[in-house]
């Protein structure tokens, strides 16, 4: 390190340079603060954003600054990472927090039964009242339908990719695996309405599922294949040493040794899948009714109808608390389908020997 | 083993509370029915009585113009209160989207502000069986109401050349010399315009650049058409998107449809070259679709306006919107649904709910022929 | 399913079976019609996912090229989008354009916190507080983008006026952020959405790799006398490097895409401009979103033209990641 010479040539003589007091952070963040509050007052700037900027800019400058007089300058870089890091941290938390708390607090406005079990009906979309009961049942039945197809398709090319896979198959299926989770969901829709195009299809919950269904099977591709990995070679060769043929050692031994990771990774593909809009609006249409018939009409769907409060409503207030108490039963939706993924694959993890 | 069965026995249970679960929930659910609500927007729904349901049930699609959804919106409401067999979704995703999806047999009836080009009704002669084609029954009138949002500013007089030369970048402040020459005594504030326009392609921009090349051709030297063509500015999708942002920025402009004009957003007057500016109102409007001639051969009752119009009190800038239906061979399943609703639409009751949600009426002796068709549906 | 029919064609018993034998035929999987159906159902459906891949490009192409072929203008170089129009006249110049740079703002912004987050949480954060930072920044990553669309038009937007203002004070001779003081609803503010969707994910892969560098590395730079600075520039992030790279990759192929969240918050025009603060341009999938709704039968081919186009480029960046990753393989406890 080309710094560090001149560095050691600054040290005192003692064993140990001087240090800043531990609070010495807390302190330095504290003047930060103050100080671009007063700038910002002075300065007459109106946005809290900016007020935040310039505090996280005196600290990183004002840590260097002090950390360097007094311990010198290797100490001194290291505590502007150490406060770097830390403001970062911050700036990334403020607009995550925000839009949960912005959810929670708008969205908690219209939430009730009612808004739960009525659709949205004949209701204009700029007057008060209705619901997303008919939005539930359309994502749940989109949701589920992709699923049912994704899952097992999923489960088993994974299991082919660890069992089996060799060679140039495996190999090409495995990069385009990769490959395919970044399709954007808009292009999965378009492909779905390119054979509803040549087929005069009228939209409909299905047509969803599928695109749906393409989007959520590589992720559990992904995820299965991790866990069969994880599944150690001494249960396999131990079933397969007493004659068990493969496809046996693979359902009774392979699979239910990771079925607590395999659940999760699908329950994390659903949550991932259920927040879906381009494809729903390209494909399913939208409605105000509830349609409970996957396979004929068009259905609504969560996203979708947070989308179309907000698009519709011409800033009418009404339409936007709905928007956000969809939002709101969406994030719960996904939050606690990934609380209990989550809580499965600890529950259930398997012993890795390790 | 044990180990096993427990796991099988486990996902079971969570797929069988999963199944339970959505059928509970498909039990308890209902369809707003609109009692709730505070009926603010459809006051007037109709009695119920003039409505007649005949034996028409099922789900009616339908898609088209966003500019009528809110007339739309209302018969709706009116409807299914005395029809509770029949579904009508209406999705307001524009004009284009409308007779796409009808040329392509996907909806019952469209709704659109322009009216049927011939391929178009060369590509519904397909949908619409035995020899049967699209025809286009004016439905709705609409003043498009040049809305603004300037602080301090309640009244705001406009002419052609003045609209034509914000929306074109080529005024850029409130208190330009061209604006204040119209407005005597209002004080106009030193405030940069934001003009506003349509990001997707619509009717309302169709009829909008339309009034502009009739009634300005020398500041407005686009050739028209559903998308927006000026350079500058900034959109918005749909009249609702338009709306929403002319709401929400101080100095903004942007047409849209009166209905869609409320809550801090006011409409200009327009100097026609009348004795006096005209204001963006119902009766204006239906004014100046009053003068309109019907063009359209056969059944179809398509109509021209006048827009460089000069008469007094008439308002120029309008859109009718068209409901768009074979006029034999539509859908057998869907006929009843489709007849009476557009029956009900087309009748005095359906009419008189317009005025009172800021749309204009069609004018009587045309939507008389109006009725004629519907009744010879088939 | 086919799996418990197969149960009566019962194996042969194992004793038969030479044991050393046993791996290698049982691997083949074609010995035994168990073995040989589950292999078929299970390569199967590998296979079809490599057809589905195929059937988009084969359907998106075969669209793109009917759409093409009626252009009247240079479908890469046109400045318009004009396909109701006779004859259909539209290019991708704009889209491209406003895509690449969008994301391109979107990484700048993310990865550099992404990986001081990622950094925060596996050496900086007191150990109290790492865990829940970790866990509830993986939920984050699972928000929905509409509802990153709905946060950024109502709450994001309006906050934007003071940064915008103050850019145009300072910067704005860099015609890059002049502003003419129109709603903030322009590629910075796109590009900062796609930054704070895009934060969760680079994070969460970044955070795993950062926990995979060998405690024995860090140890020896302490024990040399390095601050916690040195350790991580010496150990952490040369070990770290490609992880990152493919992380960064990941969350790049996700802005790209991005649609709706996009949609809800740019104000789009048809055109290139050169400040990133007034509003316009386009991105590929916010304008098949938005102009979806008013094609024509033609329009939605021109729409699945630039859809293959997001495609191809997605392929790319996903790939490129992939390649990436693939140059460090990890263990496999199967088929070692």
């Amino acid at each position: 390190m080309s710094h560090s010479a001149p560095a050691m040539g600054k040290r005192p003589s003692t064993l140990r340079g001087a240090t800043l007091p531990k609070w010495s952070p807390w302190a330095i963040a504290a003047g930060a603060v103050v100080l671009a509050v007063v700038i910002g007052l002075v300065g007459g700037l109106d946005s809290k954003v900016q007020w935040g900027l310039i505090a996280g800019i005196l600290f990183v400058l004002g840590t260097y600054g002090i950390a360097a007089r007094v311990e010198g300058r290797r100490q001194a870089k290291d505590r502007v990472a150490t406060s770097l890091v830390w403001v970062c941290f911050l700036i990334a938390v403020v607009p995550l927090a925000s839009l949960i708390w912005t959810t929670v607090k708008r969205g908690v406005k219209v939430f009730d039964i009612y808004f739960l079990t009525h659709s949205m009906g004949v209701v204009a979309d700029s007057e008060p009242g209705g619901g997303i009961y008919h939005a539930i049942i359309g994502t749940l039945e989109q949701v589920g339908l992709a699923t049912l197809i994704a899952a097992p398709i999923g489960v088993l090319t994974a299991v082919y990719l660890v069992e089996y896979g060799r060679g140039k198959l495996s190999t090409a299926i495995t990069f385009f695996v990769d490959v395919m989770t970044g399709i954007p969901s808009i292009v999965a829709g378009l492909f779905i309405l390119s054979l509803m195009l040549i087929l005069d299809l009228e939209p409909f919950g299905f047509a969803g599922s599928l695109a749906l269904a393409i989007l959520m099977m590589p992720v559990v591709v992904r995820s299965t294949e991790e866990m069969l990995k994880l599944v150690p070679n001494e249960l396999r060769e131990a079933s397969l040493a007493l004659g068990v043929p493969k496809w046996r050692t693979i359902l009774k031994v392979v699979l239910p040794t990771s079925i607590g990771g395999i659940t999760t990774g699908v329950m994390l593909a659903v949550a991932r899948i259920t927040g879906e809009t381009a494809p729903v609006l390209l494909l399913v249409w939208g409605t105000n009714f509830i349609n409970t018939n996957p396979f004929s009409g068009a259905q609504a769907s969560l996203p979708l109808y947070i989308y179309q409060q907000y698009a519709n409503s011409a800033g009418s207030n009404a339409a936007y608390d709905r928007a956000w108490a969809a939002a709101l039963a969406l994030i719960a939706f996904v939050m606690i389908l990934n609380m209990v993924a989550r809580g499965i694959a600890r529950w259930k993890a398997p012993k890795t020997g390790r | 083993m044990k180990l096993q069965r427990k796991n099988r026995l486990r996902a079971l249970s969570l797929g069988a509370v999963a199944v339970s679960g959505a059928l509970a929930l498909t039990a308890c659910g209902s369809d707003d029915t609109g009692t709730k609500s505070s009926a603010t927007g459809g006051a007037t729904t109709g009695s119920a009585s003039s409505i007649k349901c005949d034996d028409a049930k099922g789900q009616l699609l339908a898609d088209g113009s966003s500019a009528q959804k809110n007339a739309i919106d209302a018969w709706v409401k009116a409807f299914s209160a005395a029809c509770s067999g029949v579904q009508i979704n209406y999705k307001g995703g524009g004009s284009g989207a409308g007779v796409t999806a009808f040329t392509q047999g996907q909806v019952a009836f469209a709704g659109s502000d322009s009216a049927l080009k011939p391929e178009e009704v060369a590509a519904s002669k397909k949908m619409c069986t035995g020899g049967g084609q699209g025809i286009d029954l004016p439905m709705v009138g609409g003043p498009i109401a040049v809305g603004f949002n300037v602080p301090g500013v309640d009244k705001l007089v406009l002419n052609a050349s003045t609209v034509a030369k914000i929306f074109d970048s080529k005024i850029s402040k409130w208190n330009d010399s061209a604006i204040a020459k119209l407005n005597p005594g209002v004080t106009l504030p030193d405030l940069k315009i934001q003009a506003f326009h349509r990001s997707d392609e619509s009717g309302t921009t169709d009829n909008f650049t339309k009034y502009l090349i009739a009634a300005a051709p020398s500041d407005w030297k686009y050739s028209g058409g559903k998308a927006w063509q000026a350079k500058g500015g900034q959109s918005a999708p749909q009249s609702s998107g338009v709306a929403q942002q002319v709401k929400q920025t101080s100095g903004a402009i942007g047409y849209m449809e009166l209905s869609f004009a409320k809550d801090g957003i006011k409409a200009a007057s327009i100097d026609t070259g009348a004795s006096a500016p005209v204001d963006a109102t119902v009766e204006n409007a239906t004014k100046a679709i009053a003068d309109a001639q019907v063009i359209g051969t056969g059944k179809d009752l398509s109509l021209k306006l006048n827009r460089a119009t000069k008469a007094d009190g008439a308002y120029p800038i309008t859109l009718v919107t068209y409901e768009i239906v074979c006029d034999k061979g539509n859908k057998s399943d869907s006929l009843a649904a489709t007849k009476a609703f557009l029956t009900y639409i087309a009748s005095e009751d359906g009419q008189k709910v317009l005025s009172s949600i800021d749309y204009a009426p069609i004018p009587a002796d045309i939507i008389a022929k109006v009725r004629t068709t519907i009744a010879g549906l088939s | 399913m086919d799996i418990s029919t197969q149960n009566t064609d019962e194996a042969p018993p194992p004793t038969s079976q030479p044991s050393a034998a046993l791996q290698k035929r049982a691997s083949r999987g074609a010995t035994r019609p168990g073995d040989r159906i589950f292999l078929g159902l299970s390569r199967g459906s590998g296979i079809f996912l490599l057809v589905i891949m195929a059937a988009i490009a084969v359907f998106l192409t075969y669209r793109a090229s009917l759409a093409i072929s009626k252009d009247h203008g240079n479908f890469l170089t046109t400045f318009e989008w004009n396909t109701n129009t006779i004859p259909p006249v539209f290019g991708i110049a704009v889209l491209a354009f406003g895509t690449v740079v969008s994301s391109i703002i979107a990484m700048a912004l993310a990865v550099p916190v992404a990986v001081a987050i990622a950094l925060f949480i596996t050496h900086y954060a007191p150990r109290r507080l790492s865990g829940p930072v970790a866990y509830v920044i993986d939920l984050l990553a699972a928000v929905p983008s509409i509802v990153y669309g709905l946060w950024g038009a109502l709450v994001l937007v309006p906050h934007m006026n003071g940064l915008f203002g103050w850019l145009d004070k300072y910067f704005g001779w860099t015609g890059i952020f002049s502003w003419q003081g129109g709603a903030p609803r322009s590629m910075l503010t796109v590009s900062i959405l796609l930054a704070i969707m895009i934060l969760p994910i680079i994070t969460n892969v970044s955070r795993e790799v950062f926990r995979q560098v060998p405690q024995m590395h860090e140890e020896a730079a302490l024990a040399l006398g390095a601050t916690r600075w040195e350790v991580i520039r010496m150990s952490v992030l040369p070990f770290g490097r490609s992880g990152v790279i493919s992380a960064s990759m990941l969350g790049l192929g996700r802005a790209l895409g991005e649609t709706m969240a996009v949609a809800t918050v740019l104000s789009p025009t048809f055109d290139i401009n050169a400040s990133l603060l007034d509003p316009g341009g386009g991105t590929f999938a916010q304008n098949i979103a938005s102009k979806f709704g008013e094609a024509t039968a033609d329009g939605r081919d021109a729409l699945i033209a630039s859809g293959l186009v997001l495609f191809v480029i997605t392929l790319l960046v996903n790939g490129a990641a992939r390649v990436i990753i693939a140059r460090r393989a990890e263990y496999s406890g199967a088929n070692a």
